[in-house]
């Protein structure tokens, strides 16, 4: 449980203005010199003390990805690239911060770019945040206009920051795919080794770090790793950004402790799941790329990434999407799946071919419409996307189906077997999207 | 070099290879599709997925480099496995992805017997299918009258886009639409605009691009393969024939480093069926302005008795472009018997001339040479056009790093940004007095390259500039220790073996152009050459293959063999001798050249000294030694070529360079009987009408 004091994000519901001068009284930009005399091995030192794990999906611990840039510079430039293609179905929160507390983004990418040597830094934002667009680029240019960034700045590191906006498309939120898209060519992974940390954006260093990771690191250098890591539980300390969304009373954005138990986090801030908690049927904890996990099981669970891992499931982006008993669980994965199936780039074989086998079976399925040694076979296909692909969208695509078939495997069979014993007259539909 | 255990069997490898490669020199194979030696790496088919210790998954071993895999915990080296349950199983599950969207149609796709995704499917596939959903439709695409296309057969592993990108260096092809809505297409719908265009088929690892005119003609295990050469240019392309019973059904690229690679341009490969059109198969005599079909007897007849009384000097003899060593030989023979001088093989009027030494006029640096050079400038030629393998090298090296580049003549797309510097002999004086600004790149160049095309060498003016052209490489140190600089780009294909054995009129004898003068000679033999119109008056004895220009010319027609239908010795531009052999035989009544001068020799009187192809080439390698040195290039004496030929020639003129190309579809009678040439050539202009309006 956050206290109020505690809180990184104190204008997530926008209550108050997000300009400069209002977020320097929420505590921005306050000593941000002082933090950049203390030096880059500082810095990147003190967010590997802080435990911060990136908040973009993965869980990656920041301080050490930072650590891979290069020290020196061997001529080429680095760059500091701010993945906001915010685009993992049920997750709203980069949204808040560009909205309502920008200048905490801005900030951050001011020290982490000059943690990691980089004068330049660009935030890709999805193509389909207009709003939050704008309101970055107004905090930006106020913050040129105060010369806290730019070149000739009061810091006394000169740095340029430019806002990119994106096309909307899922897979630009992958880093590789997001270079290729800044870079203006066709948003498609890139193989890796080299990765980013060596050859990235033009071919040189670039890290590549989700807004809510950046947007932190103001704040936790001020009030010291100590501080942070004191939040949440060991592994998985600090405070993050949930969006919580599905059947709960009132869905909602909100800044909590990691390590919360999934009650806790929807009884206090959601009013409780839609008619009553015994109601659950299930949660996808993490954004609908991770599997989800039934009611049981998610009930009293600690909210962190590495709970939700033994679970076999992950902690993702914190998008906590909630269904209840009304919920028809197999035609909702069908719907992630043709997610997937929509944004796959079609670059590699196995996404670009499973995907769309995944959908048509489940669409059948979420008919009743299949056999039931389908079911076997389906969850045989994910296997062979997951790993095989350049990037995770593979990966992504397959979760969510191997979740289903794990936890509601008698619910397909049930489809199935309803389907068999009462067949339809009418005729049979063509699978030809 | 980094160790690597590949299967059990540790390799020492260069740490920039793939794992691919590693695992090549360790024997073992690894299942491809988008993985192209000469292409970038894409690494998107996953097919050659590896298992490699202590990464999480498999790993695409095309695209992973051995100095990123880490050692053991104690420094051994990292283990890489390509038979393991893992790798064989994700195998699986890539070809059944590839599968199951491409259509069971190898009965009737021009692909089966040499797919690639047919044979891998042998070793990876299963027998059934799980995919009880419809395949994917895709919409085919018109990419021009070379390629056709089967786009639901497509698995998208972009070789062609990367071809085309790269080696062509055209943006004609890419990728539309997304995940399995991803489209390989042209997106205008318009024809490719490489001349390299049709070798995106032979990439293509599944049937969805094939080679339009050869659809369902044949099937490749019933075609007979002959390696041979390329006429079409004088590169000298390594070919394959395909035939089946006395027809060539089809041409293929054979790999040769150190000349094509593995890739040969649109006509060298679709002449096939001009092979077969307007063919000479039987003899013909003039007759009261008329020809007839004759008989061979009453061929020679006529022309033994046209020849007698007439004296040598009234008799001349041509040597046209697609002639091999052989004949070359055998007529230089004949007329040495009949006391002929006036002898030419240079029927463009090119200066060229064995006398200046063979480094004069051939390609000095070789073809694989061009990619040491450091800066190249090109005289009068346009690569892309006269000689497009050349430029594929020239592209290949620009690519590897930008190099200055500078172009004298007709300002045309390269491919490859070059700096047009001038059109004509002036800019070329401009340099080699050093008040060009190119000048100082070439000085400090280590290793220029000065290309000198026909365009340059066949005005009359041509001596002058090749003469200019040897001051330059003189002055730039292009004739240094460990590099020959001066590079003649030929045309045809005959030329540099008619060169070697000095086919050529001595001094007082007629030029090619001077005997097609009006009343230069009386009897005129004519060796193939289609490119020059002789003058009413002469008495004409056209020996060739096809009715073209020569024959309409002619009075009297002896038939003969096209370079797929006989043995015959080419040399390249750089003076390398290399082997044609034959993969039919000639229709009709139509012979080899050898044999019909042979039998023609005796009924003039100086029987040649050779009854079989081997005692010619016995004869032929004694008079010319080099020629017995098979795909090797005899070099000459650089130095001294440039001295004999730095101090020729008076002022040039300063008329334009004009390139000896019109239309590169139709530079020979064999080309110019193919249907698909011709439409090509139509196809061409109209683009360039269109880009005029």
């Amino acid at each position: 449980m956050l206290h109020d004091r505690d809180r990184i994000f104190t204008n997530l519901y926008g209550l108050h203005s997000p300009g400069l001068e209002a977020a320097r009284r929420r505590g921005a930009w306050d000593g941000t010199k002082f933090l950049l005399e203390k030096g880059r091995d500082w810095i990147i030192d003190e967010m590997k003390k802080s435990g911060l794990r990136g908040r973009g999906g993965a869980g990656f611990p920041t301080g050490l990805k930072w650590s891979f840039m290069p020290k020196a510079s061997d001529g080429r430039p680095h760059y500091l690239v701010v993945n906001a293609d915010e685009s993992e179905p049920g997750t709203a929160k980069d949204r808040e911060i560009m909205r309502h507390d920008p200048h905490l983004l801005v900030e951050g990418c001011l020290l982490a770019s000059f943690a990691m040597g980089a004068h330049a830094a660009y935030v890709y934002i999805r193509g389909e945040y207009i709003a939050e667009r704008d309101a970055l680029q107004r905090a930006v240019d106020e913050a040129y206009e105060a010369r806290l960034i730019g070149k000739d700045n009061i810091h006394g590191y000169p740095f340029d920051l430019y806002v990119h906006h994106g096309a909307g498309a899922y897979i630009c939120g992958e880093e590789t795919a997001l270079i290729e898209s800044l870079e203006g060519k066709k948003g498609m992974p890139r193989l890796k080794p080299p990765f980013p940390a060596n050859m990235g954006l033009y071919g040189c260093p670039t890290t590549v770090n989700n807004v809510e990771s950046i947007a932190v690191a103001g704040t936790i250098l001020r009030r010291g790793a100590a501080w942070f890591a004191g939040l949440g539980r060991p592994n998985n300390t600090g405070s993050k950004l949930f969006s919580i969304s599905g059947h709960v009373n009132r869905p909602c954005n909100v800044e909590e402790e990691l390590g919360i138990t999934f009650r806790e986090l929807v009884e206090k801030h959601c009013g409780g799941v839609r008619g009553g908690f015994d109601n659950l049927l299930a949660v996808i904890p993490g954004g609908s790329s991770v599997p989800l996990v039934p009611a049981h099981e998610i009930a009293d669970a600690h909210m962190d990434f590495d709970t939700l891992r033994n679970l076999k499931s992950g902690l993702g982006t914190a998008a906590v999407i909630v269904m209840d008993k009304s919920t028809d669980v197999v035609r909702a994965i069908t719907r992630l799946a043709y997610f997937y199936k929509h944004e796959s780039c079609g670059q590699c074989t196995p996404c670009r071919e499973g995907t769309g086998w995944m959908w048509r079976v489940l669409s059948r399925m979420s008919e009743g419409r299949a056999q039931r040694r389908e079911i076997d076979m389906l969850l045989d296909v994910s296997y062979q996307i997951e790993g095989h692909t350049i990037c995770a969208l593979g990966d992504a695509a397959a979760w969510p189906v191997q979740g289903l078939i794990r936890h509601f495997r008698h619910e397909i069979e049930k489809r199935i077997d309803d389907y068999a014993a009462n067949p339809h007259s009418e005729p049979v539909r063509v699978a030809a999207e | 070099m980094p160790k690597i255990i590949v299967d059990d069997i540790e390799v020492e490898v260069p740490a920039e290879y793939t794992l691919l490669q590693a695992a090549e020199m360790a024997g073992a194979e690894i299942p491809r599709f988008c993985f192209h030696e000469r292409l970038s790496i894409a690494g998107n088919c996953r097919m050659c997925l590896v298992e490699l210790k202590g990464a999480p998954k498999p790993v695409a071993s095309c695209a992973y480099a051995v100095r990123d895999c880490r050692p053991g915990p104690n420094g051994e080296p990292p283990v890489v496995l390509t038979k393991s349950p893992t790798v064989k199983k994700a195998r699986e599950g890539v070809m059944e992805f590839l599968l199951i969207n491409h259509p069971l149609d190898c009965p009737i796709c021009d692909q089966g017997g040499e797919c690639d995704l047919q044979d891998q499917a042998m070793a990876y596939g299963v027998d059934t299918s799980r995919f009880a959903e419809n395949k994917r439709a895709v919409e085919d695409k018109y990419l021009g009258p070379l390629v056709r296309t089967s786009m639901n057969r497509c698995i998208h592993c972009t070789r062609c886009v990367r071809f085309a990108t790269e080696i062509a260096g055209v943006p004609d092809l890419g990728t539309i639409g997304r995940g399995e809505d991803m489209e390989i297409t042209s997106y205008l719908e318009r024809a490719m605009g490489s001349e390299l265009q049709s070798c995106v088929a032979d990439l293509c690892p599944v049937g969805a691009l094939l080679n339009k005119p050869y659809s369902f003609n044949a099937r490749p295990w019933e075609l007979t393969k002959t390696e041979s050469v390329d006429v079409m240019d004088a590169v000298g392309s390594n070919i394959r024939v395909d035939s089946r019973g006395r027809e060539v059904m089809r041409i293929l690229p054979r790999v040769n480093e150190l000349i094509n690679e593995e890739w040969i341009h649109d006509k060298t490969r679709h002449i096939v069926d001009g092979l077969r059109r307007q063919r000479l198969d039987r003899p013909y005599v003039r007759e009261n302005g008329k020809l007839r079909p004759a008989t061979w007897n009453e061929a020679f007849e006529t022309i033994a008795a046209r020849l007698r009384g007439v004296a040598p000097e009234r008799v001349g003899a041509l040597v046209g472009d697609l002639a091999g060593a052989e004949e070359i030989f055998a007529l230089k023979a004949l007329m040495d018997g009949l006391g002929v001088k006036n002898l030419d093989a240079r029927q463009d009027g090119t200066v060229l001339h064995p006398a200046y030494g063979r480094a004069s006029y051939i390609f000095n640096p070789s073809i694989i040479g061009i990619e040491d050079a450091d800066a190249v400038l090109i005289v009068g030629a346009n690569p892309r056009i006269e000689a497009s393998l050349v430029n594929v090298r020239l592209r290949k090296r620009w690519r590897r790093s930008p190099l200055p580049i500078g172009l004298i003549g007709e300002n045309v797309d390269l491919t490859y940004p070059v700096q047009h510097l001038g059109a004509g002999p002036d800019t070329l004086a401009d340099v080699l007095s050093g008040s060009h600004s190119f000048a100082e790149i070439l000085r400090k160049a280590e290793r220029p390259l000065v290309i000198v095309g026909q365009g340059a060498l066949t005005r009359p003016d041509g001596l002058a500039i090749l003469a200019m052209a040897a001051r330059l490489v003189r002055e730039f140190g292009g004739a240094a220790e460990g590099w020959n600089g001066l590079a003649i780009l030929h045309t045809a294909a005959s030329r540099v073996a008619a060169l070697d054995l000095g086919f050529v009129p001595e001094e007082g004898s007629l030029t090619a152009r001077e005997m097609a003068q009006a009343g230069a000679v009386d009897v005129l033999f004519n060796l193939g050459a289609d490119e020059i119109d002789v003058a009413p008056g002469a008495f004409v004895v056209y020996q060739g293959t096809h009715g073209d220009r020569g024959a309409h010319r002619a009075d009297v027609i002896l038939p003969s063999a096209t370079y797929t239908e006989k043995t015959g010795t080419y040399v390249n531009t750089e003076g390398r001798v290399q082997l044609a052999n034959r993969a039919a035989f000639p229709p009709g009544e139509a012979r080899e050249d050898w044999a019909i001068l042979r039998a023609l020799s005796e009924r003039l009187g100086a029987k040649l000294p050779f009854d079989s192809l081997m005692q010619l080439r016995q004869r032929l390698y004694a008079a010319a030694p080099h020629f017995a040195d098979i795909d090797s290039i005899a070099a000459g004496n650089l130095a001294e070529s440039i001295d004999m030929l730095a101090g020729l020639g008076d002022q040039p003129g300063r008329e334009p360079f004009r390139g000896p190309i019109e239309d590169f579809y139709l530079t020979n009678p064999i080309a110019r009987a193919s249907g698909i040439m011709a439409e090509c050539s139509a196809l061409a202009h109209g683009a360039k009408l269109e880009a005029a309006e």
